[in-house]
């Protein structure tokens, strides 16, 4: 690590773009990171067009309002609880998503993500197109702990996925040649610093 | 039977038990089971944090230089607020002075924070406590003009304005998706306001989530990104060139003046929207002067918002620091966070186990070891709680205490001490709003009075962040324009074995990390947050925290639908998060879900 590392970061234009492509979760309970993690390594291997924004949503809720209205297209990335095996990969689109994500035990977020769309809709915005991956979870239960095997070896079906409805929206990217110099997570937060650098786990509760 | 506890509260759990699972519009999981009475008074009541935690077990033997990345991500709402402690805390270990301009430019980056949390708490999670979004249906569009220009010259406030937004609203409403307005008791006989009233806080509703998009902006620019802006060690992520123009590198001067004007916007806003709305909705529900609990008795500041960079003390603290005990309300007693003695956490009540469970434990020899086990008294079982018992272990929450005393935090507490310590920048406006509503000092203890504290300390923050917006500039300008200390970056500067604290008052409370950092690892790292004291669980003695006293006596029209307990909760903008991992993810085993 160096100082470099940390303050060299230039103010970014905050809603110059409209295609949002967007990991949520948390990525300190396991599978819970997953849409990050997918996001992350997306853009680990790709350059995407100025008007793509890749965006590590984190938990942010209703903070993510401004960022959904600015996109006239979404992609989503989240782990999702479906009732399915473990690691099933599922794509659903446009008003299917809210309905995914929004019905008990679907989101596994504390704030809903249902209410961040309904929020963006009151306030006017009408997307042009919207998709969800989502991931059947395998194990969330497991504070600071990495993505299971399972659930990290559907990171690169995941992009391919995601990669397919982009191009339908008209977006190809170029893939990097070296790594980009910027990680999209940073801080030893980006997958290969975070598993790492775990503590010895604790016992199970 | 009766039982009265050490800190003055009469509780009876011989009633009907009502549990309340999760408490909804709030971060985290919370659950809440009260005792009325045959006339749905509630007499005892218990609250028991439904997630585990424990930063050291995340960040045990990492870089203490990364550790507000980390905390920055155990919460979705108070971000920056963790970011801003843990580098304070590491600073304070390795002995790290920041300059002036990066003091300015946190102070900026928390008091945004304050403003932003406060409204965004205040219309999107408490106001459908106090405003029925589905009466503003039946609202006359020229009514409401007129009630909103009598209150206010904001210029949004047309009766066609008025009508447009109806409109939309009903056909929200007819679509029969209600988002965002689904979790509400609509037609509650506990709603108050007139139709006029709610029209106008629901077109308010929306103008701020509007507005908020402008407020994140500063965070972007000086944080270098949103969401989960940039935090350094030693100062502040943001380099500054004055001459430099386009988006590239430095913040420039037309980054500067984006700032400064979405500032007097924030100052707009609060004074004629925020306040006023306040004003009117409180004025309907003086009658309810319920929730005081713990406000009258036991309250805590760390304080923050420090006005000389490096200088912690009470002289430059323009957030009041200070406890008050046992209802004595003129003695403020100084806050120390490195004395053994004051700030401790019991387990006695909690799930989890010290060797010595009638000793509390300060920060800095803190334990997180798991222990989830239950009191005879448990109805149901481990996987499927019908009732906890109160009686032994019932939380995720530890229980901290400040010289042994529970203690409310929060904005109605730095309000109050403040107040009471005759800063007229708490005082004013506090005589200026009771007042206004014509109601004795004594209102402010209640869940209004949190409510009502909240929206001043807005407006009070969105008043700081213009002096420290200038206050930079006139350091800017006159040439300095160093934004970090890098002197000590590298760990071999550092001291082998050194311990740290770092505070700040989040917006919703004291929060406290204590770092303990050796041969330049995390060796211990413990938080203490808001929600921790506000929620805490019993103690060995038997003294309830905040919410369990501020629920008390309250009445309830129908136990089946809890919004007075959803009001007076949500008036702490209780975040669980951090201060708490699902237990069992939707507790089905209650008796009332909420909405």
């Amino acid at each position: 690590m160096n100082t470099e590392r940390q303050i060299d970061v230039a103010p970014e234009e905050d809603e110059d773009f409209d295609v949002l492509v967007l990991g949520i979760g948390n990525l300190l309970w396991a599978d819970e990171g997953f849409g990050i993690r997918v996001v992350e390594e997306m853009h680990r291997r790709y350059r995407f067009p100025d008007r793509v924004r890749l965006m590590d949503g984190g938990t942010q809720g209703l903070y993510l309002v401004q960022y959904v209205r600015a996109a006239a297209r979404m992609l989503v990335f989240d782990a999702i609880d479906y009732g399915d095996p473990a690691g099933t990969l599922k794509l659903v689109r446009d008003n299917e998503v809210p309905r995914f994500m929004g019905v008990k035990k679907m989101s596994l977020h504390q704030t809903g993500f249902q209410e961040v769309i309904s929020a963006a809709e009151l306030l006017g915005w009408e997307p042009a197109a919207m998709a969800l991956v989502g991931v059947q979870a395998e194990e969330l239960d497991d504070w600071g702990g990495p993505l299971r095997d399972g659930t990290r070896a559907r990171i690169d079906p995941a992009i391919d996925m995601g990669l397919a409805v982009l191009a339908e929206w008209g977006i190809v990217p170029t893939p990097r040649t070296e790594p980009p110099a910027h990680g999209l997570l940073r801080h030893d937060l980006d997958m290969t610093a975070f598993d790492a650098g775990r503590p010895q786990p604790i016992g199970s509760i | 039977m009766t039982v009265t506890t050490p800190n003055g509260f009469n509780l009876d759990s011989s009633g009907r038990r009502v549990v309340v699972d999760p408490v909804t519009r709030i971060e985290g999981h919370l659950r809440i089971e009260v005792n009325v009475d045959e006339n749905n008074i509630i007499r005892n009541a218990v609250s028991t944090g439904t997630i585990w935690r424990g930063l050291e077990l995340i960040l045990k033997g990492r870089d203490p230089r990364d550790a507000w990345a980390f905390t920055q991500r155990i919460c979705g709402v108070c971000t920056g607020t963790h970011a801003l402690t843990s580098v304070r805390a590491v600073e304070n270990a390795l002995a790290i002075d920041i300059p002036d301009n990066a003091n300015s430019i946190r102070n900026i980056m928390q008091l945004c924070l304050y403003v932003h949390d406060h409204i965004v708490h205040f219309y999107h999670l408490h106001a459908l406590d106090w405003v029925d979004v589905v009466s503003a249906l039946q609202a006359d569009p020229k009514a409401t003009s007129e009630l909103a220009q009598s209150i206010s010259p904001w210029p949004m406030s047309s009766p066609g304005y008025y009508r447009d937004l109806q409109t939309r609203l009903k056909k929200f409403v007819e679509s029969g998706q209600l988002g965002p307005f689904k979790n509400g008791y609509w037609g509650h006989p506990a709603y108050k306001l007139p139709p006029e009233a709610n029209l106008m806080a629901v077109a308010h509703y929306l103008e701020a989530l509007d507005f908020q998009k402008d407020l994140v902006k500063i965070h972007a620019i000086y944080g270098g990104k949103n969401p989960h802006p940039n935090w350094l060690v030693g100062g502040v992520p943001c380099a500054i060139n004055l001459d430099g123009t386009g988006a590239v590198g430095a913040v420039n001067m037309e980054r500067l003046n984006m700032v400064s004007s979405i500032i007097d916007r924030a100052i707009a806003f609060t004074e004629q929207v925020y306040i006023p709305d306040l004003v009117a909705i409180a004025s309907f529900y003086k009658g309810w002067l319920h929730g005081g609990g713990l406000s009258s008795k036991n309250l805590m500041s760390y304080g923050d918002i420090p006005d000389r960079a490096n200088d912690y003390t009470e002289s430059s603290l323009l957030l009041p620091r200070g406890a008050i005990i046992n209802g004595k309300l003129s003695e403020i007693h100084p806050v120390d966070l490195e004395d053994p003695e004051q700030i401790q956490e019991f387990v006695s009540h909690s799930w989890y186990k010290y060797a010595d469970e009638d000793k509390g434990l300060h920060p800095w020899d803190g334990v997180t070891d798991p222990n989830y086990v239950h009191g005879p008294n448990l109805v149901g079982t481990r996987t499927d709680i019908k009732a906890v018992d109160e009686g032994a272990k019932y939380s995720w929450l530890k229980a901290p205490r400040w010289r042994g005393h529970a203690m409310e935090v929060g904005p109605l507490a730095r309000y109050v001490i403040g107040y009471m310590q005759g800063n007229a920048e708490f005082k004013e406006p506090v005589d200026k709003l009771l007042s206004a509503l014509d109601v004795p000092i004594d209102a402010l203890f209640s869940t209004l009075g949190r409510t009502a504290a909240r929206g001043l300390e807005c407006q009070w923050a969105a008043e700081k962040m213009r002096y420290f917006q200038d206050k930079l500039m006139a350091n800017l300008k006159a040439g300095d324009l160093n934004t970090a200390n890098v002197g000590k970056w590298e760990p071999g500067t550092w001291g082998k074995d050194v311990k740290g604290v770092g505070f700040t008052e989040a917006p919703r409370g004291a929060l406290g990390h204590w770092v303990h950092i050796k041969d330049t690892k995390i060796a211990n790292y413990q938080c203490v947050v808001p929600t921790t004291w506000n929620g805490s669980p019993r103690d060995k003695d038997g003294n309830i925290g905040a919410f369990e006293a501020s629920l008390l006596d309250t009445p309830m029209h129908d136990p089946s639908q809890p919004l007075e307990i959803l009001r007076t909760i949500h008036s702490f903008d209780p975040c669980l998060a951090c201060s708490t991992h699902v237990m069992s993810p939707d507790g089905e085993t209650t008796v009332v879900t909420v909405r």
